[in-house]
């Protein structure tokens, strides 16, 4: 088991790579290294998927070049694959029973000595953006507790990405916030607005805003602003 | 802003499995607990005033919320409006000068210090950071550093939330986070209200804040006899507005 001690130590170490001279790179390599010391596994790697949706091997505890090759084939089969596409951990796979499923990525891994391999998922706006993948050379043997464990590294790493996320991408999303937070108050207010002017109820007012906003694929917050703004459709007031 | 503290709280509040929407609540206690206060809150602000309170440790951050909502004045409006930070360490003492309806109300829910940051990335405010104490005092210098690095830690888990945020039930309205209190029925009122007297929606609250406080009533409850037709506006009320 995982001592709290080590766990908090390896969770600062993370932290730490997110300084002022933030490395991305440093940053997932620091994450396989500790996933590796930490959860008892004998290799890792992060495998991220870029532009098109294909994943690519970002970091490795792996050095020899021909080793890496079993992250490479997950590119078309294999516990990242799975694990990305479907966005749940693949967890304590005995590699003897996965020659049918993934072949290729099998063969390679079970060539390196490994029996057993893991992958959990990096989370981010709802969707997957890559993998964590261990390997061990013992059969498969994570507890729930350790599986837990290299989950939350794994959403550390996605806060790490997040953290510094480029300015533009903070610009849009608290542009999105401000936008979003007006929006709601506005369609409150023609609500009211619009219950008052045609004498209906609050709830009938919302439905009308809703199905003219529907049959005129508008938004919304556009009928509202119309509403307030005193220029409503006829459809609205006297339906 | 990068910083070793930040990415510490972040890494310390990071779920785990757990959903992400529960990141507030978990800072916001986290801020409690490591800083010399009583509690803290993360409230969203516009423009137009605070727009709900995202976490809060306790009742008492979001009495303020709503007496700053109610009133339109205090130290996360002012703070906001600024983008820097409100400090007061013994808010009887430098609270009613600058808000006198929101300084009586907080000292008398037993608040006696307010600190509140900005929430904000380079371009755009967010909202606020908001902490309090129930007995006069300072942040020390550290403890301000602390406070700032919280206050950076909430923006990147509102900016997070907002990314994740998944469509409302309404696909054409857009998504974002959720408010403890949405007050919709205090925006109803007021669009009922600028209707009835021939003002704008923000005069039309203006209206709703005075009458509430003249009558010493919760504005929820006054916009709620607004929308039952227990009570009315008129273009009289709306004169106030016009310069002859």
């Amino acid at each position: 088991m995982i001592g709290t001690e080590r766990l908090s130590k390896v969770f600062v170490e993370l932290a730490d790579t997110l300084v002022d001279e933030f490395d991305v790179v440093d940053l997932m390599h620091v994450l396989t290294e500790r996933s590796v010391d930490l959860l008892g596994a004998d290799a890792a790697g992060l495998m991220l998927a870029d532009q098109h949706g294909g994943l690519r091997l970002m970091a490795s505890t792996l050095e020899r070049m021909h080793a890496l090759e079993v992250f490479e084939l997950q590119v078309t089969e294999g516990p990242c694959f799975d694990c990305f596409h479907v966005g749940e951990p693949v967890v304590n796979v005995d590699l003897g029973d996965a020659m049918a499923q993934w072949p290729s990525f099998t063969l390679s891994a079970v060539a390196l000595g490994y029996r057993a391999t893991y992958a959990l998922p990096m989370r981010l706006r709802g969707q997957v953006i890559g993998a964590l993948n261990l390997f061990t050379e013992e059969a498969a043997h994570m507890s729930d507790e350790d599986i837990t464990v290299g989950q939350a590294m794994a959403d550390v790493a996605t806060i790490g990405l997040l953290h510094e996320r480029n300015l533009r991408e903070k610009t849009v999303l608290s542009q999105q916030l401000q936008v979003a937070l007006d929006s709601r108050v506005l369609v409150e207010q023609a609500k009211g607005v619009l219950s008052e002017r045609a004498d209906i109820s609050i709830g009938e007012a919302f439905a009308r805003m809703r199905s003219h906003a529907r049959s005129t694929r508008t938004t919304l917050t556009s009928v509202a602003r119309a509403v307030i703004d005193g220029t409503p459709a006829e459809a609205l007031v006297s339906a | 802003m990068t910083s070793v503290r930040v990415a510490q709280i972040l890494s310390g509040i990071v779920p785990g499995g757990g959903p992400v929407e529960e990141m507030p609540s978990t800072l916001v206690l986290a801020c409690s607990s490591s800083l010399p206060v009583s509690g803290a809150g993360i409230v969203l602000m516009t423009d137009s005033g605070p727009a709900g309170v995202v976490a809060v440790s306790d009742a008492a951050v979001q009495t303020m919320e709503e007496l700053q909502f109610t009133l339109g004045e205090g130290p996360c409006v002012d703070c906001y409006s600024s983008g820097r930070p409100e400090l007061h360490p013994d808010l009887s003492v430098t609270g009613p000068p600058r808000w006198p309806g929101f300084a009586a109300g907080a000292l008398e829910a037993g608040i006696r210090a307010i600190f509140a940051f900005p929430l904000r990335t380079a371009e755009t405010r967010l909202g606020v950071l908001e902490l309090y104490r129930d007995s006069p005092g300072g942040l020390g210098d550290d403890d301000l550093v602390q406070a700032l690095a919280f206050a950076d830690a909430a923006t990147a888990v509102l900016l997070l939330l907002q990314g994740q945020a998944t469509q409302t039930a309404d696909p054409s309205q857009p998504a974002t986070i959720a408010v403890l209190e949405d007050r919709a029925e205090v925006h109803q009122a007021t669009g009922v209200i600028s209707v009835q007297a021939g003002v704008t929606p923000g005069q039309a609250l203006a209206l709703l804040r005075a009458r509430a406080f003249a009558a010493e009533r919760p504005i929820v409850e006054l916009a709620r006899a607004v929308l039952a037709h227990e009570i009315r506006f008129s273009t009289m009320d709306g004169q106030d507005f016009f310069v002859p």
